[in-house]
Parts: structure tokens; C-alpha cells; sequence
């Protein structure tokens, strides 16, 4: 049984994070953004666990990745609250449009 | 054997956020979406991390991707037309769409270059498969107490703050 060498995943989440970027900055759309930033967390989540499969005693990379994935769960929830509110108030979700703090 | 399912899962994550990256409708991305979040967690599970990857399944796509779902179906366009394929759309500008691949591909280029320079010297032996949900909880309840309970007090932040913001306060007709 052959290990996969750690390139392979670094690979494959440099390309996860930067299509995240893309998406976060092409979609013009909140929840589009938001997904893109999701995306991110994930890209770098694979980062730390493929470092941490080196550490198995301790495995600090996992840990790290569980409080990512946290602190992730967290932001989705407070920013789809505040989409909401900013959707009630000026019936719109285009970063665009959404360009003054008071109507 | 575990090579190929290695690339084949991060093909199909790899291929599900190009397709968010392509699609118009956001329903669609959503969806996608759930692909990409189930090969980074058979990922996760090659990788040595069969809690996380149980996890990761739990509250992204029982969690965030619903919520996500949610809230895409919650802010629909005001101007809806007969044509079901017109109501998630996200029309996207050129010159943001030239910028976002721009940056994109320079930042994947760099990243590319830097770790085809590294050379990592790993001080320990890759792990032989063994449950890590033992040593996860172990570790998060000695050495990692603290930053445990500050998880906690955000999540518990998180939950009233989400739950002020979406009451219903000031409803605008």
C-alpha cells in the first residue's frame, strides 16, 4: 500500500483555494462569495491534515482543522443572518448596489 | 488502489468547484457544491483523518450547505419571470470575470512554484492507519482545553447574534 506523497495534496489545495478566489471575486452575489470563501476554508483544511498525518501522536493539524471547521460554521451563520437584513432593506444581493450603510 | 481513489476524488472536488466557478445558477453551484465538500472529506478520510472526515460530512452538508440552500431560496430576485431558468441567475461582468481568472491563475502559478521548490523534511513516519478519534479527544481535553472552550463561547456567540440579526425586526414591505 503506497502513501500519497505530500505534494500531491498540496496540489490539489492550492487549486481548491484558488478557484475559491476566483469565485469570491467573479460572483456577483453574496451567497456566491460566500461560497467561495467556503471553499477556501476547505483548501486549507486539507493542508493541515495532510501535514498532520506526519504528526500522529499529537495530531495538532487535525485539531487545527476541527476549530477551522468551527469557526467556519460560525461565520456562515452570522453572514447569512446579516444577508437576510441586508436583503429585507434594499431588496437586492449585489455587493454592488449595497453601498451605503443607512437608506 | 489508494492512489486512484486519491485522484479520483480530488478530480471530482478539483471538477465541482470549476463548475461552481462556470455555472450561472446559483441552485447549481449549490449543489456542486455538496460534491466538492464529499471528495475534500474522502480526502480527509485518505489522509488519516476518519473523524474529520465524518465531521466534515456532518456540518457541511447537513449544516452550512443547507443553510446555504436556505438562503439562496430566501432572496430570490423580485422581478421573477415565467422562465425557470432566469430566477437564480448571476450575471457576471467581464472585466471582474478577466480579473478573477487573473488573479486566480498568478496566485495558483506562485503557489505551484513555491511548493515545487519545497522540500519537506517530515520528522515523523506517516501514520499507520489507526482510529484518530481517540487521540482527538484525548488532546482537546488536556493540551487543547482552552481554544475548546473559546469554540464554544463563539458558537454560543454565533447562535444569538445570527438569531437577533434574522428576527424579523423592522419588517420593510
Amino acid at each position: 500500500m503506497t502513501t500519497i506523497p505530500i505534494q500531491h495534496y498540496l496540489f490539489v489545495a492550492a487549486a481548491i483555494f484558488c478557484i475559491g478566489l476566483a469565485i469570491a471575486i467573479t460572483k456577483r452575489h453574496f451567497i456566491g462569495i460566500l461560497i467561495g470563501i467556503e471553499l477556501m476554508l476547505n483548501a486549507v483544511n486539507i493542508n493541515l491534515v495532510a501535514f498532520g498525518r506526519h504528526d500522529p501522536e499529537r495530531l495538532t493539524g487535525q485539531l487545527f482543522a476541527l476549530f477551522v471547521i468551527v469557526v467556519a460554521a460560525a461565520e456562515v451563520t452570522v453572514a447569512l443572518a446579516i444577508i437576510l437584513r441586508v436583503y429585507g432593506r434594499f431588496q437586492t444581493v449585489d455587493p454592488d448596489e449595497v453601498s451605503e450603510l443607512k437608506k | 488502489m489508494e492512489a486512484a481513489a486519491f485522484y479520483g476524488f480530488s478530480l471530482l472536488a478539483v471538477t465541482a468547484a470549476v463548475f461552481i466557478l462556470f455555472s450561472k445558477n446559483l441552485i447549481h453551484a449549490a449543489f456542486a457544491l455538496f460534491l466538492a465538500f464529499l471528495g475534500v472529506a474522502a480526502l480527509f478520510v485518505l489522509a488519516g483523518a476518519d473523524f474529520l472526515g465524518v465531521s466534515q460530512i456532518m456540518i457541511y452538508v447537513g449544516g452550512i450547505l443547507v443553510l446555504l440552500i436556505f438562503g439562496i431560496m430566501l432572496t430570490q430576485n423580485i422581478n421573477k419571470s415565467d422562465d425557470s431558468s432566469r430566477h437564480n441567475k448571476v450575471e457576471v461582468l467581464v472585466k471582474r470575470e478577466v480579473w478573477g481568472f487573473l488573479i486566480g491563475l498568478g496566485f495558483f502559478a506562485v503557489l505551484i512554484k513555491i511548493i515545487f521548490k519545497s522540500d519537506f523534511k517530515m520528522k515523523g513516519d506517516a501514520m499507520i492507519s489507526k482510529s484518530t478519534i481517540k487521540t482527538i479527544g484525548v488532546e482537546l481535553m488536556t493540551s487543547h482545553l482552552f481554544p475548546f472552550e473559546v469554540a464554544a463561547v463563539l458558537l454560543l456567540v454565533a447562535l444569538v447574534g445570527a438569531a437577533y440579526l434574522a428576527l424579523n425586526r423592522n419588517p420593510t414591505p
